[in-house]
């Protein structure tokens, strides 16, 4: 323990850095920027903004995409409250009640108990990152090929899981996600694979490309034709304190949201938008009033924004500490700082203990700024949303452009983007999730590394994966989940991810 | 047999595995005790390929075909169009006049916005952006002829 304190003091030498702070703060004001654009989540957002920290050192290009990625949670709750337009996936849940309160002239009310339970979250699950994230680390010094292959393929079938809609769906897109990252040179033998001549394919397909034309893109295709945006309800500033009432009542919510929001994080797959239908669902069970969800209840504004901010420190567990992405948002961090020259793993505590503790406490940082600048920046923040939309997509378009074409300084990854824009655009339409592919193009090289490391350790044999309890342990685990996630197929009933598919297209009650 | 959504999208996993399949011809497979380049292509393309075709099977209670709205096709493919035009462009044109040409045509030709208010945002953003990421944050972006 004394241990850590002394890490943490060195942290804070460093994020409370004028220099640091300052990355801090444009982190999360731009990230808010982008979560409050409709079609630019925390995953386009951080991927349209890599090439911005390019000229920066490592450190600071970390706090700063940290603040992006905190930064645009928060954001995506402003729409949701006040346009009941989730400006990112997890922040589905919070358009029932918080968009009910706005209606009801609680407006400020929903936006402070969301930006106080983000703060709360936020800040406790960064100390549960700090606790966990060394040890996890130290047993994953233990981990051999056998292993690393058995945990990419459990985050894969976990992502599979816990999507929402068909299992199968899902399974299928992971598969499409690791074909399309087999593309480039194979790293054992220096076969060119499915390049067709390009030499910019060498290298793969980038995440940055297929992320940003995956959600961006497709978002802009399927949306650019439609009607005009619905209304957007102001709060005025001195609408923003609850009553006492509303705080009572969000207190325990924040706090349970909180728990279960980073518990649910570690686990891979998308968990911010898990923790946040999971907390709906806790909350309105647990409510003495639970007809007055989807009419307005704080609660259902106060769960579910502290677990979707909880989870996301909880999603960083796995990938400071293992290196593993545990979904395709820590899969675009893990590239971004890959990028940076820094390869988070076990070894990345021990080897580069600044940027580590600098980066946790700039996380304590990061929340504190989002909560005193959001919170009177708010009207500035939903001007942007008065910005016809007609003249917002062609201006998000041509940020998609420059930001993926900036990483590689190649246009090979425009048309990336636009393959992968118009693959996108088609998928939504036919009702799959893409989050998959994102992973899967991540997780490929991995995996197959992985398995013929493996292979190469037993002399070809596969019983490898079984014979070594953390490796068995873990595909077990992963065979369970399978089976579960088949099951509605024999039993043709509605299991919760269906009932989660049904909350995503607008049914009020989960 | 009704085209559903689910079978449409389940045949074309089919297709595209079998592509795979084929193309992996090129590659030395290996065996199954060392496997080759073409080995993990080839067994995710029979993995997708079994999903597509469960897909298909399965498909009887997915929506029909019919009932997708496309009303946004045409927005849509104006915008696929000009990021054509984009990765065309940008590295003969530059960044500068590719993104204001974009941008104007999206504003005047598909939004029906005025003429001079298309031309002052799309030149403002491209020249702002240009100074923001090349001059500013030092993100070499690419010059057209005449440097600009």
């Amino acid at each position: 323990m004394a241990e850590t304190l002394h890490n943490l003091a060195l942290g804070f030498s460093i994020a409370l850095s004028p220099v640091i702070l300052l990355y801090a703060v444009v982190g999360c004001v731009v990230g808010t920027l982008v979560g409050v654009l409709p079609g630019v989540g925390p995953l386009a957002g951080i991927s349209l903004l890599l090439p911005a920290t390019f000229g920066l050192d490592a450190t600071r290009a970390i706090v700063m995409l940290a603040g992006i990625y905190y930064g645009a949670m928060y954001g995506g709750s402003t729409t949701s409250i006040l346009m009941r337009i989730p400006g990112e996936a997890a922040s589905v849940m919070t358009c029932i009640d918080g968009y009910a309160m706005a209606r009801k002239g609680r407006a400020g009310a929903a936006l402070a108990i969301a930006a106080v339970g983000s703060y709360v979250a936020g800040t406790v699950s960064v100390i549960g990152l700090m606790l966990l994230a060394p040890p996890l680390a130290s047993f994953a010094l233990r981990f051999g090929p056998p292993e690393y292959f058995a945990l990419l393929v459990l985050g894969l079938l976990v992502l599979a899981y816990m999507s929402s809609g068909s299992m199968l769906k899902a399974l299928a897109m992971a598969a499409l996600g690791l074909l399309l990252g087999m593309i480039g040179i194979d790293q054992m033998t220096g076969y060119f694979r499915f390049a067709y001549g390009v030499v910019e394919l060498g290298d793969g397909i980038g995440v940055v490309p297929v992320a940003v034309g995956l959600f961006g893109l497709a978002e802009i295709l399927a949306t650019a034709g439609l009607p005009a945006p619905p209304r957007v309800i102001k709060p005025k500033l001195r609408e923003l304190l609850p009553t006492r009432r509303e705080w009572r009542e969000s207190a325990w919510p924040i706090g349970r949201g909180t728990v279960l929001g980073f518990l649910i994080g570690i686990v891979p797959g998308s968990a911010h938008i898990i923790s946040s239908f999971v907390s709906y669902a806790v909350e309105r069970k647990l409510s003495k009033r639970p007809e007055e969800f989807g009419q307005g209840a704080v609660a259902g504004v106060a769960g579910p924004e502290s677990a979707n901010n909880s989870a996301t420190s909880g999603a960083f567990v796995p990938m400071l500490a293992l290196g593993v992405p545990s979904g395709p948002i820590p899969a675009v961090m893990l590239a971004a700082m890959m990028v940076h020259g820094v390869s988070p793993g076990p070894l990345l505590i021990k080897q580069q203990p600044e940027l580590f503790w600098g980066f946790i406490a700039s996380m304590y940082v990061g929340n504190v700024v989002l909560l005193v600048l959001n919170l009177p920046l708010v009207g500035v923040f939903v001007n942007i949303l008065r910005v016809p939309y007609p003249i917002l997509y062609p201006s998000i378009l041509a940020f998609c452009i420059l930001g993926v074409y900036a990483v590689n300084g190649s246009v090979v990854d425009v048309w990336i983007m636009l393959l992968m824009g118009a693959l996108g655009y088609l998928l939504r339409k036919l009702d799959f999730e893409t989050a998959p592919i994102v992973l899967g193009v991540v997780l490929a090289p991995m995996i197959e590394m992985a398995l013929r490391q493996s292979l190469a350790m037993s002399d070809g044999q596969y019983s490898i994966f079984l014979g070594r309890p953390i490796s068995a342990t873990l595909l077990g685990v992963g065979l369970l989940l399978l089976l579960l996630g088949l099951r509605p197929l024999v039993t043709r009933g509605l299991d919760w991810r269906a009932r989660l598919a049904l909350a995503e297209k607008g049914e009020e009650h989960p | 047999m009704t085209l559903t959504t689910d079978r449409v999208a389940g045949g074309a996993l089919v297709l595209l595995s079998l592509v795979v399949l084929w193309e992996s011809r090129r590659l030395p497979l290996g065996s199954l005790r060392n496997p080759g380049p073409a080995y993990m292509p080839v067994v995710l393309a029979v993995v997708l390929l079994g999903f597509g075709a469960l897909l298909v099977a399965l498909a009887g209670k997915a929506p029909a075909l019919s009932s997708v709205g496309w009303t946004e096709w045409r927005h849509a493919v104006a915008i696929f169009v000009v990021c054509a035009f984009a990765a065309l462009a940008l590295e003969r044109l530059g960044f500068r006049a590719t993104i204001a040409l974009s941008l104007a045509f999206l504003l005047r030709g598909v939004e029906r916005k005025g003429s001079v208010f298309t031309a002052v945002l799309a030149i403002a953003f491209a020249v702002a952006t240009f100074f923001l990421f090349d001059t500013l944050l030092r993100v070499p972006l690419p010059r057209g002829p005449f440097g600009l």
